[in-house]
């Protein structure tokens, strides 16, 4: 981790655990804590923090599988669960999207791009141009069976259905998470960390949706690093970001950052600090003509994902005192 | 030229700001550094663009120089309309 992110990750940990148990009593008023278990990063550490927090008795992890996440996902997910030692349910969602159109919403528009597009073949799609000073835009990837690969830009119908289709994963899941909460009177965990929430890298009212977010303020590099100092397995601290929501594997900074998240935590945390671009450039490794189309990049990202952030707007104050 | 002029004000007035108000678009002023229009919205412009006035943006061509306000859209379109001529 780069030393302009160290942080004293064990009086972290306890600054955290007391938010947890303080938002608990003042604001929650439920008795523990659902979260949805990916297997990644974020959730994981969310997962041990919360059981610092509480104890193992008041956290339920829900692992919810689909056709097109990978099955190390679920493997994780399991072997953090056991590690440890709280109660976890397992619910497949691909039913669900299945009867909602998810899966067949996305191919339709795939085939409006790719028409060869059939059952066996897998998809992702990237962003390309923002670190070259071009406008961002999405370019859609397609495997066939065979492993032959094409990648073709995506025009604005076709992306907005796949992007449509696929949200219901993450809108299924949480639906699933406050189901569960309801039935225990648990809150619901959410577990975006800073890039993400800063960035707008979630779905509204899907991963978005949480009574409590108590990593958002954590660059990822410092999740990672906490994930180690909480002594989290191996294979999850090694573990890669990826979306996990497209069938062919997608890193996050294919689908929305720019830039690596090592790259992203440095980027952002320079803005925030008011560096130059100048400075940024040689921390970074990048020409000082990208590292100010990073800076505009996160800025308008800022600006541009607001909203998902934003209660409704309501046209008249009502006072809710 | 005025008539193009017109057609993109309208399309960003009607689209973008929800009113008829000419004042309320200033040519020359960035939609994206404005908050008017973010990534997806410019994937909408670049659809009217193609539509409208039969032209095809190329991968190279999503730069703000062309694309990211009324003066630089016209300049765009003007120069690809002469290329197509």
């Amino acid at each position: 981790m780069n030393s302009v992110l160290n942080i004293d990750l064990e009086k972290e940990a306890d600054k955290i655990c007391d938010g947890i148990r303080r938002a608990m009593a003042e604001n929650l008023g439920r008795r523990g804590l659902v979260l949805g278990m990916s297997g990644g990063i974020d959730s994981s550490v969310c997962s041990a923090l919360a059981v610092r927090a509480l104890g193992k008795e008041r956290v339920l992890g829900i692992l919810m599988p689909e056709q097109d996440s990978s099955s190390a996902s679920s493997d994780l997910g399991k072997l953090l669960a056991e590690h440890l030692g709280i109660r976890y349910e397992t619910q497949n969602i691909s039913g669900a999207l299945e009867s909602l159109g998810c899966y067949r919403w996305r191919d339709d528009a795939i085939r409006e791009v790719v028409p060869e597009y059939a059952d066996g073949w897998k998809n992702k799609i990237v962003i390309r141009g923002g670190l070259d000073g071009q406008i961002n835009r999405y370019e859609l990837v397609v495997e066939d069976p065979a492993g032959n690969r094409q990648q073709v830009r995506l025009p604005i119908k076709p992306y907005l259905q796949i992007v449509a289709a696929t949200n219901f994963k993450q809108r299924i899941r949480k639906t699933l998470e406050y189901c569960w909460a309801d039935r225990l009177n648990y809150a619901v965990l959410g577990t975006p960390n800073r890039l993400e929430y800063d960035q707008g890298f979630f779905v509204k009212h899907g991963d978005g949706a949480a009574d409590l977010k108590p990593i958002a303020h954590l660059y990822k590099s410092q999740v990672y690093a906490m994930a180690r100092h909480l002594k989290l397995p191996d294979p999850i601290c090694n573990s890669t970001p990826t979306t996990d929501t497209y069938s062919l594997a997608q890193g996050q900074d294919e689908f929305y950052f720019a830039l690596p998240y090592q790259q992203m935590d440095i980027a952002v945390f320079a803005l925030n600090a008011e560096w130059t671009p100048e400075k940024l450039a040689k921390e970074i490794n990048v020409s000082e003509e990208q590292a100010a189309w990073i800076f505009s990049d996160i800025l308008r990202k800022r600006k541009t994902t607001r909203y998902l952030h934003e209660a409704p707007v309501l046209l008249e104050a009502v006072s809710l005192e | 030229m005025e008539a193009t002029r017109n057609q993109v004000r309208q399309y960003i007035l009607q689209n973008y700001l929800f009113t008829e108000d000419e004042s309320a678009l200033s040519d020359e002023v960035s939609f994206l550094d404005s908050g008017l229009i973010d990534s997806t919205g410019m994937m909408e412009v670049i659809f009217f663009l193609e539509e409208a006035f039969s032209i095809k943006v190329e991968d190279e061509e999503m730069v703000p120089e062309n694309l990211d306000s009324v003066n630089n859209l016209l300049h765009y379109i003007q120069k690809k309309s002469g290329k197509a001529a």
